[in-house]
């Protein structure tokens, strides 16, 4: 798209590297030369005088990642994180590509708001930032908003979402999903009925009982999955569900695949890792929505992941002020920052245990949320001739993941303190280093 | 002790411990003068977010006849209403060194929260923090329990064997929690009754049997029957269809008073909606312990802050200064 078609042919920045025996997706080792932007060659020995050279054994080579659900927080929300902040802590994380939700105020309802969410993005020049547009106006669950125009505007918006705010009308939700087929869209839901879920602050279930928080149940989640797959079928559109999270919710997407609906969904790091005893002592770091749920269910999206009922992995990558947390748990917002730790994760959860190969990982985190989102240029093999946008990821070190890890304006991880595997080396975003040696630039393609 | 903030964590001694300072705190206060010296200097404040008069007085009694300074903190007239955050309110009273805090709060957790944000160093306790726990409400109902029961013979014992029915709205209760887990703690055996809107989606973690009927919990005979408030607005939310109906099925009237053995002793932690969950008979039977539950609570809150602010200067509660208090 527009952002990498600058950063590969037009951008001064970008590199010849020469990128030395890294773990290829095919299995073996091989070189990468880096040129213009594109990949110029790749596998066996390779040789290019004057190209910069990385060392890059024992580390993995992955298709830059892509995630399909980010919160940018600009405009309107600058204290949390800006497009620059948050796309330099998907730099870091080894993303290339983030695709940015439009609760942001005023909300990406129009075509204005989503040019100027491209436009900054472009302008930071970390990582193709791709707006994500409201279903309706305001997310208020009334009236559609412009999406064609959205569609047809320079961010060529192909994903709608109104994101926390469940499409939960289903005669709205109905012809939604029917009016983005004229432009090859997507609805990505967030489901969650809003009456079965009010007041709610955690899982419902033992620990809730215990602490005294009121309940969301797994119900309020899978009873809007199953009436989505259900909709989606009768009118032959393409639905992507947002941030499952319940082992229910796996067996819907199974039987809705196997039934063929065109349906996709997501998981999050944080559901694969984490569960509702994390609650106990109210600390709001843990506070997210849909919450933490039990350890049957964080099994069972890890199965889910594994088996392909679940298509990709996606952050929720969403930053709030260090007071929005430091308070009493009802009061606190939901919500985690997650691009910075998402692929450490990813392997701690599931390429440790043995349930994803790294092709796997590239397959959830590049391939397919790139083309779930229509994103050209991304999530691309890494082979002559594609973009070159890659990660270099070291699989081997284990560290805590601290502050110094965090680039983005906020603070609020669930993993400060945490031991997490793995580190991102290198992020190249079309031909641009973003990171070098495990350390984010201050600038795209600005070394010292 | 360093806090009070629930009773799913308070060991069998600690509770107990609890219970026998209480009942020196009670011999006490039997004698014409009724302050003690012992926190003297010592500042305690109540921050109470939520109204509360019942459990505020009880507190200041406690405080006030252990001769400590108090100072009433609420959210009403004081910028808390201008919508200040918990952390900037614990570092001013931390500024103004504060010793202890009681704090009654709408948010479950919030005490906690307080206890370990590092915003503090006073002792926090917790006097009811939204629908999760209510300590000393607990403790002072197994001191009433175990008062009746064993008379003056009670220091040193649990509860071992006593049945214990708690009825109404658990799910919202944090009198219930409290008393689930203190009970179990002392070995009561618990019974809840609830219709089943009421009662939290998994519970099987508790040491307690859930039944829905009262009148068959009535005919089990339990030792003590406690009656919890029923808020209104909850029919809004339907959970249950009419007071009137809430009050066939699941009120103490005078029928199931009958039916009551006559050592069962009825209990509620108030205020009371006479009419509703309990009749008039039931709240003025002599089974009734609703008054000595207030009084109770008196003991069982200078115990506590007692073992706050004084138990750690002197090294436990069998040390002097109490000794000298008694």
């Amino acid at each position: 798209m527009t952002a990498l078609d600058s950063a590969s042919h037009r951008n001064p920045r970008t590199e010849t590297l020469l990128i030395r025996g890294a773990r290829l997706e095919g299995g073996g080792t091989g070189d990468l030369l880096v040129q213009d932007g594109v990949i110029a060659a790749s596998g066996g020995t390779l040789s290019r005088a004057g190209a910069t050279v990385i060392d890059a054994e024992g580390l993995v080579a992955l298709p830059g990642l892509v995630d399909l659900h980010t919160h940018l927080r600009e405009p309107g929300y600058e204290a949390s994180e800006t497009v620059l902040t948050g796309s330099r802590a998907a730099a870091a994380g080894g993303y290339t590509a983030v695709f940015a939700m439009p609760n942001t105020s005023p909300v990406a309802d129009t075509a204005g708001v989503v040019e100027q969410v491209l436009a900054l993005g472009e302008a930071a020049g970390f990582a193709t930032v791709q707006p994500i547009g409201a279903v309706t106006v305001g997310q208020q669950g009334e009236r559609l908003a412009e999406l064609g125009t959205m569609a047809d505007s320079r961010a060529q918006v192909r994903v709608f979402s109104d994101d926390g705010s469940c499409v939960w009308d289903p005669l709205i939700m109905r012809r939604a999903l029917e009016y983005v087929k004229a432009f090859d869209g997507v609805i990505a839901q967030h489901a969650q009925d809003p009456r079965l879920t009010e007041g709610a602050q955690m899982n419902e279930g033992a620990v809730s009982a215990e602490l005294g928080l009121a309940g969301w149940p797994a119900v309020a989640e899978e009873s809007i999955i199953a009436r989505d797959v259900l909709l989606a079928e009768h009118v032959g559109s393409r639905l992507h569900v947002c941030h499952l999270s319940t082992a229910g919710s796996v067996d819907i997407i199974r039987w809705a695949k196997r039934r063929g609906v065109n349906v996709t969904a997501e998981v999050t790091p944080h559901h694969l890792l984490l569960t509702d005893e994390l609650a106990r002592d109210y600390d709001a770091s843990f506070k997210v929505n849909p919450p933490l749920r039990r350890e049957e269910d964080v099994r069972a999206v890890r199965r889910g992941l594994a088996d392909g009922t679940i298509d990709i992995v996606a952050t929720d990558h969403a930053p709030h002020p260090a007071e929005a947390k430091a308070c009493e748990w009802q009061t606190a917002a939901n919500g985690m920052v997650g691009l910075e730790s998402a692929l450490r994760v990813v392997q701690l959860a599931m390429v440790d245990t043995g349930m994803l190969s790294w092709p796997d990982v590239a397959r959830v985190m590049s391939r397919t949320p790139a083309r779930i989102g229509r994103l050209r240029g991304h999530g691309t093999p890494l082979a002559t001739g594609e973009a070159a946008s890659l990660t270099l990821y070291d699989p081997a070190p284990t560290r805590t993941f601290s502050k110094e890890d965090l680039h983005g304006r906020s603070r609020n991880s669930p993993y400060l303190g945490r031991e997490l595997p793995g580190e991102v080396r290198w992020t190249v975003y079309g031909g641009v280093v973003t990171v070098a040696d495990g350390a984010l630039l201050d600038a795209p393609g600005v070394r010292a | 002790m360093r806090h009070l903030l629930d009773t799913k964590t308070l060991s069998r001694a600690d509770a107990l411990e609890i219970l026998d300072v209480a009942e020196d705190m009670a011999d006490t206060q039997q004698r014409e003068v009724k302050k003690l010296p012992t926190l003297r200097g010592k500042t305690v404040v109540n921050l109470f977010f939520e109204d509360s008069t019942r459990t505020r007085i009880s507190f200041e009694a406690a405080a006030k006849r252990l001769s400590a300074d108090v100072i009433n903190f609420s959210a009403k007239g004081s910028s808390l209403s201008k919508g200040e955050s918990l952390q900037d309110t614990a570092q001013t009273l931390q500024a103004m060194g504060a010793d202890a805090v009681v704090i009654r709060h709408g948010a479950s957790g919030a005490s906690r929260t307080l206890a370990t944000s590092g915003w503090i160093t006073a002792g926090v306790v917790n006097a009811g923090d939204g629908t999760h726990e209510h300590p000393t409400q607990a403790l002072l109902d197994a001191f009433t329990i175990r008062k009746r029961r064993f008379g003056g013979g009670s220091r040193g014992r649990d509860l071992s064997g006593v049945k214990v029915t708690i009825v109404g709205d658990i799910l919202h209760s944090r009198v219930a929690r409290s008393n689930v887990w203190l009970l179990d703690t002392l070995g009561a055996e618990v019974t809840l009754v609830a219709p089943p809107t009421l009662v939290p989606q998994d519970v099987s973690a508790w040491p307690a049997r859930v039944i829905f009927d009262l009148d068959d919990a009535v005919a089990a005979e339990p030792d003590a029957l406690m009656v919890l408030r029923i808020q209104l607005e909850r029919m809004n939310a339907a959970y249950f269809p009419t007071e009137r109906e809430y009050s066939r099925r699941w009120g103490l009237d005078a029928r199931r008073l009958e039916v009551l053995p006559p050592g069962s002793m009825v209990m509620h932690p108030g205020p009371m909606n006479r009419g509703l969950e309990i009749s008039a008979e039931a709240a003025d039977s002599p089974r009734s312990t609703v008054l000595d539950q207030v009084t109770n609570g008196v003991s069982v809150r200078m115990a506590v802050l007692y073992l706050l602010l004084a138990g750690e200067r002197a090294g436990g509660p069998a040390n002097d200064e109490r000794e000298d208090a008694s």
